[in-house]
């Protein structure tokens, strides 16, 4: 009985150190100082949005936002190896930030004015657009309007839905159904099933689930709001900002934009793809 | 109470209305069976496309073991926790002074009464709104299992307790022990014998409970298996069945090894306590989520 | 304090929603773990096996699967829903579903347990005095059996009132739901959320423990 209390307690204190390792604090050094000096970075992306940021089998990362991570990483100076991946979730992305526990953060996080308060945006490096998914033989659904009386998803903790039902100007005020899910994943397994008629969100979150069954899917391409993807980091490192836009800048420049585009939206259709880099929305 | 002695031995009518329930159980069984399998492949979730990351091993040693890992660490440590958190409440309501047992009972029965979700929410949030401090998933969860099943702990180890013969701490007490001696050498290693199938299989409770740390994407079994595979091949209905699969065989392995300590608690003569079921029905909510 | 006045609405339309689903699930876990409990006891190998598998399965799946597998699995790739138009209607009838099929597995095994208090005296002296199954059960087993069970089915019933906030997983709205909301949404003060939503649960948990508990002791059976 003690040796299995023992092991227990031994296993617990494991556990306690090995988390106290993965949250370890940046420190206050800029980003940009950060990146010079110690060619390390820790970068908080998603690991289970397909063709945005995903967890592989073999322990790697992928995806757009993760290539655009990757690119900035290098950038700033720190070699693939450099860079600690750990996932944030949209309830924990600002606390990671202010915290240092994530020195920035490339993860569908559109650049919004109550989230500027708590966190510094370079970028956007894309712009997204709120758009719909269908299944591939549905012919009912061509724009927005259609979706009146129609099955919509409510992915819990995503908003996308009230820029459809909810009365202008927030929404379109379209009396659609709302079919709650647990996440983008579900709305889309729900889509395939019938049990839903669209998906609703920003149309590179639908591409990179429509490219994983491209002949199941299509997408409007009716797009109607701007979802700014940006590049969260500590609040108030201007020049670790002016630093990441540059490198944004760069990118769309250097062609590895497009490529990257192409890459990972290249086959989807519907979809527009910008080809020079966003108006930058500022450091300030 | 064996229910072999309700019945006679079946006549000849007995035996052939027995065996036409067997038909039609079977007919049952296989039509729900049938029904199943055919909507699966009308929905085409028997592509093998979708069930061949399952044989890959790097999709089990990349995804699914540190998820496993995920969820057996963080079972551990707060089964260690949640039995300090026992003992340490479940003997302040023995207690003789009024000022230990009333908080010790009104902790208890607190964190018995509140859903184990909300106290992890309350974890995360209460850290950050309070230290801004950001509870990582795991001691979220970690917290919430504790506190729980901490709390069933202290009623089992109450009760436990209570079933050592009334008799043994009399004697105890008439050989000249005191309150500490009567507790330590006399009742708790008596008690510990017949507590322990009902020990084990809150464990169980744990184990099965970790899964709410999916909901705030604590990287366990169920967040490996049901999230971050799917986000690599869309096959979310395979990977819920695999999972679960990997669940059960995990809470039968503990539920043999509960019924096994019964047994041998059972056998053994060395305890003048009764020991509690596997399933500690009375008294302690046997289920969590 | 004025982050639950503020959103007074909202909690009581969430509590209002798990006093709807732990009512029609207790309801209905009661009825289909009798069902299971006839099942595991009845003569026929084939029928207990069912019963046995049923119960050893739902038993070690923890509830967040089952309820997963509910919101995906039977409504999605089995196409059994209560009707796809509606899904406020649809999806309170899957997370009952997927809380009834977990919860009356408990039941059961509480009802068999609940036989087994009974001593085996009791049955052979009841078959001994000539009666038949049924007059022994009904006349002799089952009276005992039930008061035995009060306590331990209130218990069952608390542990579902509670398992009502896992169904947060299939994107049902009911009082965790809220109050995740409230947490992470509108960061308001987060200690008095967390003490008005452990008050709400405690008002429908109490008392149901206490009752059964009073009603166990005033009927328990003196051996």
């Amino acid at each position: 009985m003690r040796r299995i209390v023992l092991a227990l307690a031994a296993l617990a204190l494991g556990s306690t150190a090995l988390t106290a390792c993965g949250g370890d604090a940046g420190g206050s050094d800029s980003l940009v100082d950060k990146a010079k000096n110690d060619k390390k970075l820790t970068v908080g992306v998603k690991i289970d949005q397909p063709g945005l940021g995903v967890k592989k089998p073999d322990g790697t990362m992928e995806g757009f936002d993760v290539d655009v991570a990757r690119y900035i990483a290098e950038k700033l100076g720190v070699p693939e190896s450099g860079i600690t991946w750990k996932e944030t979730i949209s309830a924990n992305r600002e606390p990671f930030i202010q915290q240092g526990q994530v020195d920035f953060v490339v993860a569908t996080y559109s650049i919004l004015d109550e989230r500027k308060e708590k966190v510094t945006f370079a970028g956007p490096y894309i712009v997204a657009h709120q758009d719909i998914m269908v299944r591939s033989d549905e012919s009912s659904v061509t724009k927005v309007e259609d979706l009146k009386d129609k099955l919509i998803c409510q992915a819990s903790g995503s908003n996308s839905y009230k820029r459809i039902t909810d009365p202008a100007p927030d929404g379109q005020g379209i009396k659609a159904k709302l079919v709650p899910a647990g996440s983008y994943s579900e709305c889309v397994a729900k889509l395939k099933g019938g049990t839903l008629d669209a998906v609703t969100t920003d149309d590179l979150i639908l591409a990179g689930f429509a490219a994983q069954n491209p002949s199941d899917y299509k997408i409007l391409g009716t797009p109607f709001t701007d979802e700014k993807y940006g590049v969260g980091m500590k609040k108030g490192d201007t020049a670790s900002c002016e630093a990441v836009n540059d490198a944004i800048a760069e990118m769309y420049k250097d062609g590895t934009a497009a490529q990257l585009l192409k890459k990972w939206f290249g086959q989807t259709q519907g979809l527009q793809l910008p080809t020079e880099a966003p108006a930058f929305e500022g450091c300030a | 109470m064996s229910t072999g002695v309700l019945f006679d031995a079946p006549g000849p009518r007995a035996r052939l209305r027995h065996n036409v329930l067997t038909l039609v159980g079977l007919l049952a069984a296989l039509l729900a069976a049938w029904f199943v399998w055919a909507r699966f492949s009308a929905a085409g979730q028997w592509d093998a496309e979708l069930w061949k990351p399952f044989l890959d091993p790097e999709v089990w040693t990349g995804l699914i073991l540190p998820g496993l890992w995920g969820t057996l660490s963080a079972a551990a440590v707060s089964a260690v926790l949640a039995l300090l958190f026992g003992v340490v409440f479940g003997l302040g309501r023995l207690s003789d002074h009024w000022w230990l047992r009333l908080p010790s009972g009104g902790i208890v029965e607190f964190f018995r009464s509140v859903p184990v979700l909300i106290m992890i929410f309350f974890a995360q949030a209460g850290a950050f709104a309070i230290f801004g401090y950001v509870m990582p998933a795991f001691w979220a969860v970690v917290i919430g299992l504790t506190l729980y099943n901490g709390s069933v702990l202290a009623e089992v180890f109450r009760s436990g307790v209570h079933s050592v013969a009334r008799g043994q701490s009399e004697a105890a007490y008439a050989l000249g022990l005191r309150k500490g001696g009567v507790m330590r050498l006399i009742l708790l290693p008596q008690a510990v014998t017949a507590m322990l199938p009902a020990i084990v299989s809150q464990m169980i409770v744990l184990l099965k409970d970790t899964a709410l740390g999916y909901i705030i994407a604590y990287e366990d079994l169920l967040n490996a298996g049901f999230r971050v595979v799917p986000a690599n091949y869309g096959n979310i209905i395979p990977a819920a069945i695999v999972v679960a699969a990997v669940y059960i065989a995990l809470n039968l392995v503990l539920g043999w090894f509960a019924t096994w300590l019964e047994g041998r608690g059972r056998r053994s003569r060395r305890s003048a306590a009764t020991p509690m079921k596997a399933d500690p029905v009375v008294g302690v909510p046997p289920l969590g989520a | 304090m004025s982050a639950l006045i503020e959103n007074f609405d909202a909690i009581i339309a969430g509590f209002w929603s798990t006093i709807r689903l732990a009512a029609m699930s207790a309801v209905l876990s009661l009825l289909l773990g009798t069902l299971l409990v006839a099942l595991r006891v009845s003569p026929v190998p084939v029928l207990r096996g069912m019963g046995t598998l049923y119960v050893t399965i739902l038993r070690n799946t923890p509830l967040t699967l089952v309820l997963l597998f509910c919101a995906l699995g039977i409504s999605n790739t089995l196409q059994l829903n209560f009707d796809v138009e509606d899904p406020a209607f649809n999806g309170y009838w899957l997370a009952v579903l997927g809380l009834t099929a977990y919860t009356s597995t408990f039941v059961c095994e509480t009802l068999r347990a609940g036989v087994n208090t009974v001593p085996m005296g009791q049955a052979e002296a009841s078959r001994a005095i000539g009666l038949t199954f049924a007059q022994s059960m009904r006349m002799v087993i089952l009276p005992q059996a039930f008061r035995a069970v009060i306590a331990p089915l209130g218990s069952v019933l608390i542990a579902l009132i509670k398992n009502t906030t896992v169904v947060i997983v299939a994107g049902y709205a009911e009082a965790a739901f809220v109050m995740k909301d409230m947490l992470y949404e509108s960061a308001g003060t987060v200690v008095m959320v967390f003490l008005g939503f452990a008050a709400g649960y405690m008002i429908l948990t109490l008392p149901v423990g206490y009752l059964t508990g009073w009603l166990a002791r005033r009927l328990a059976v003196r051996r």
